[in-house]
């Protein structure tokens, strides 16, 4: 099969790199190669983070290019703005359009950009947006932002409720695994 | 078993299965992960080290001692390691010696892009150079039997892209090999001239047993491509760039071993192929060897040497069209990272700053003190090089600017290769200002344990390094304690030190905000009636404080409640009890 490719994209400190855990576990269950690539250090502190998810019959590469993103995970809205150029033509965006302001923005040298899921969708990406941060809170933390994402990705992906809920038992703290399937459901259903 | 493994990962769990077992590193992105993953190998001995070089030796002496022994730092942790690392080349090892290294081609988290593969020829110490995690596991095996084949250190060179990318291994049993017996041997061990006139001569002789061992090594192999138009000889992350742009199109001669490397294999691939084309990142390392053996080769005219490669840019650079999707027509915010909200660091510089002071910086998280908006470093360098800078400024400057200066550095940075420069201060009896930003831990790299922390590697209770102590030990008589969310003090103390005819230590001491022990108080209000919308909390660079409809406005699942903005709102706004 061809390789598919997906780019999870956040802020530092948001959750992103369970996410890639999570599928990685998963896609290699599934008997795929897989390839995981992140970058640590100082672009954690803060600073826009993206991780790269690859898996097919031989993945060579361990980062997607521009044009190569059959889907793009984002955690905040900016953030998928700022990677529409890695999609395929047709690809898609899913996005929490929680929108966190960046250092720029907050002392007052820049603007955060208006209308983005619109704009997004009018160069024929498929943006699906969902509020994730509230989601999130509603299943229990603020912080299962990342499992809320996780359940929307579901939807478009061809794996089994079974695969999915194995790599989240293996992917999160046992006293927080009622909470993070919620955020999973909710994700999947809302 | 099969298992996700990133590169770092997989070098550690290569060390397990090598039979390694002393492992001393310093932490540095992105070499960090190797030590923490063989740290969680009962059957390894696994060990932080001050810096590089004391690394690098400590693992020399375990590996005369008879074990397998292992080091690892980033590309510019080489540099100070470089003086071992040159006569270890001499006398050779005992049990074996590996040296991982790793590079950051695009500099994510480095203050240079140095290319690593030079120091392998300048020591002649032969580096093996992984592409992938199973590669990564698998070499750091080879390099073992090559240590003790050949008498070398090993070096096991890694990069960004393969140390922090995930890839599948497959991994084995541990095979520890029977302890080798140490025996006296000066003429080996001891390198003094006469001794290391005759190690020389060994050197060479290793260097062309390597050069012949590569001519057959499995680990440099040619991949037959259909068309022959064009030839790539590559290695490292640059050969799965070359197999995702082009698949089994080309032939490849992919190298393992990056130095020495082979002569007659590259010759024959040379003459399968009409044009032959190096694909590295950075330097022309590979493409010079070419040119030495007289080859017609393209490379660097293709390529940059700087920053990274990526599969795109191979397949353009060699002809082939690329199409990125499609971008938005809109000026989209850059997100730099920032200081964390609560961060001890942010006061102080704010402090530096308002007192209008030129201030020397280091490495570390507190580099970010130079971004907007309290760009309150003047220079950063390399570990250590506040410090020593701030006495020869002080020296040779001798005027008001002079005495308007201090460094800045942190607690590992400290002990890393601070401390030789203030014996300096001290020695040569300069009247500088030194802060040391002490926040318990090593920050940037993720959190490791240092000498001042009280912790090992392991998580267990140490012998903790008291700063006040050494200071005073090494000659400084003025050592100041500040709490850096008292700003009022910090500018009081900051001005007594300068003031002072003598030189001086002022230690910043809070831990840093993320450490799960530290106990914030919560998020403070914001109290939009009071707030003038004077922007005075704003100087501050808090992630946490924005300006909404002219007020400012605390987001509070940032917000730890360090109480630094309210020291700073005249009206009131800001606080716990707004």
């Amino acid at each position: 099969m061809e390789t598919k490719n997906i780019m999870i994209v956040g802020v530092g400190g948001q959750g992103t790199l369970l996410a890639s855990k999570l599928l990685g576990r998963l896609l290699l269950g599934k008997g795929f190669d897989v390839k995981v690539s992140e970058v640590h250090g100082m672009s954690q502190r803060g600073g826009s983070v993206v991780t790269y998810v690859r898996w097919g019959d031989r993945v060579c590469s361990p980062i997607i290019d521009k044009g190569q993103a059959d889907c793009i995970l984002s955690f905040e809205l900016l953030e998928a703005a700022r990677y529409t150029e890695f999609l395929k033509p047709g690809g898609r965006i899913i996005v929490n359009s929680q929108q966190i302001n960046p250092m720029p923005v907050i002392a007052g040298m820049a603007a955060y950009p208006e209308n983005l899921e619109e704009k997004m969708a009018a160069l024929g990406i498929q943006v699906d947006a969902l509020d994730a941060l509230s989601l999130a809170e509603e299943a229990g933390s603020s912080k299962a932002v990342n499992l809320v994402l996780m359940g929307r990705l579901a939807k478009h992906f061809d794996f089994t409720e079974e695969e999915w809920m194995d790599a989240i038992e293996h992917s999160v703290p046992p006293k927080f695994l009622e909470l993070n399937r919620k955020a999973f459901e909710l994700g999947q259903s809302a | 078993m099969k298992t996700l493994m990133l590169g770092n990962e997989a070098v550690a769990r290569g060390l397990y299965e090598g039979g390694c077992s002393f492992v001393s590193s310093y932490p540095g992105t992105p070499s960090t992960e190797i030590t923490e993953c063989a740290a969680k190998y009962e059957e390894l001995y696994a060990e932080w080290a001050p810096n590089e070089k004391v690394a690098l030796e400590a693992a020399f002496g375990a590996c005369l001692s008879g074990k397998r022994s292992f080091c690892a730092m980033k590309h510019v942790g080489l540099n100070v390691a470089a003086d071992p690392l040159f006569t270890i080349s001499y006398t050779g090892v005992n049990a074996g010696l590996v040296i991982g290294v790793a590079d950051d081609a695009g500099m994510h988290s480095s203050q240079n892009e140095q290319d690593s593969r030079h120091y392998a020829q300048a020591s002649k110490i032969p580096m093996l150079e992984p592409s992938d995690s199973a590669e990564a596991l698998a070499f750091a095996k080879l390099a073992y039997e090559l240590s003790e084949t050949y008498d070398t250190a090993v070096l096991l060179k890694m990069c960004t892209r393969v140390s922090h990318s995930q890839s599948v291994v497959e991994t084995g049993e541990r095979v520890l090999p029977e302890r080798k017996k140490y025996e006296k041997n000066p003429g080996k061990y001891i390198m003094m001239p006469a001794n290391a006139k005759k190690r020389h001569p060994e050197v060479e002789a290793r260097t062309k047993a390597l050069t012949a061992w590569a001519e057959t090594a499995m680990i440099n192999r040619i991949e037959e491509g259909i068309d022959k138009s064009c030839g790539i000889i590559t290695s490292s992350t640059c050969y799965q760039y070359v197999k995702e742009a082009f698949g089994d199109t080309y032939p490849v001669l992919k190298l393992g071993m990056i130095w020495p490397m082979p002569e007659q294999k590259i010759r024959d691939f040379a003459a399968t192929v009409e044009k032959l084309v190096v694909v590295e990142e950075l330097d022309g390392f590979i493409e010079a060897h070419c040119r030495n053996l007289g080859l017609a080769v393209s490379g660097k005219d293709l390529f940059s040497n700087i920053g990274e490669l990526s599969q795109n840019l191979v397949k353009e650079k060699l002809g082939k069209d690329v199409q990125a999707g499609a971008a938005l027509d809109e000026a989209i915010p850059a997100r730099p990272p920032v200081m964390c909200a609560g961060c001890p660091h942010r006061s102080i510089f704010y402090v530096l700053k308002k007192m209008n002071l030129t201030v020397l910086g280091d490495i570390g998280c507190y580099t970010l003190g130079a971004v907007q908006p309290l760009s309150a470093i003047d220079t950063t360098v390399c570990m250590g090089a506040s410090i020593s800078g701030l006495h020869g400024f002080v020296k040779a400057g001798d005027d008001e600017r002079a005495e308007r200066t201090v460094a800045v550095i942190g607690d590992s940075t400290f002990i890393h290769s601070g401390v030789t420069g203030l014996i300096n201060i001290a020695y040569n009896e300069s009247n500088s200002t030194v802060i040391i930003l002490d926040n318990s831990i090593t920050g940037m790299t993720g959190h490791q344990q240092n000498p001042t922390t009280g912790y090992n590697l392991k998580g267990d209770p140490c012998t903790k390094i008291d700063l006040e102590s050494l200071c005073h030990a090494v000659g400084i008589k003025r050592v100041r304690v500040v709490d850096p969310y008292d700003m009022d003090a910090c500018q009081a103390v900051i001005g007594e030190e300068l003031a002072a005819k003598e030189p001086s230590v002022i230690i910043s001491r809070r831990p840093c905000a993320l450490l799960k022990y530290v106990k914030h108080p919560g998020p403070i209000c914001s109290d939009p009636e009071k707030c003038k919308g004077c922007k005075a909390c704003m100087k501050i660079g808090c992630p946490a404080i924005s300006m909404v409809d002219g007020k400012a406005k605390i987001d509070v699942t940032l917000c730890v409640g360090c109480g630094v903005c309210e020291q700073l709102c005249k009206f009131d706004a800001l606080g716990s009890d707004t």
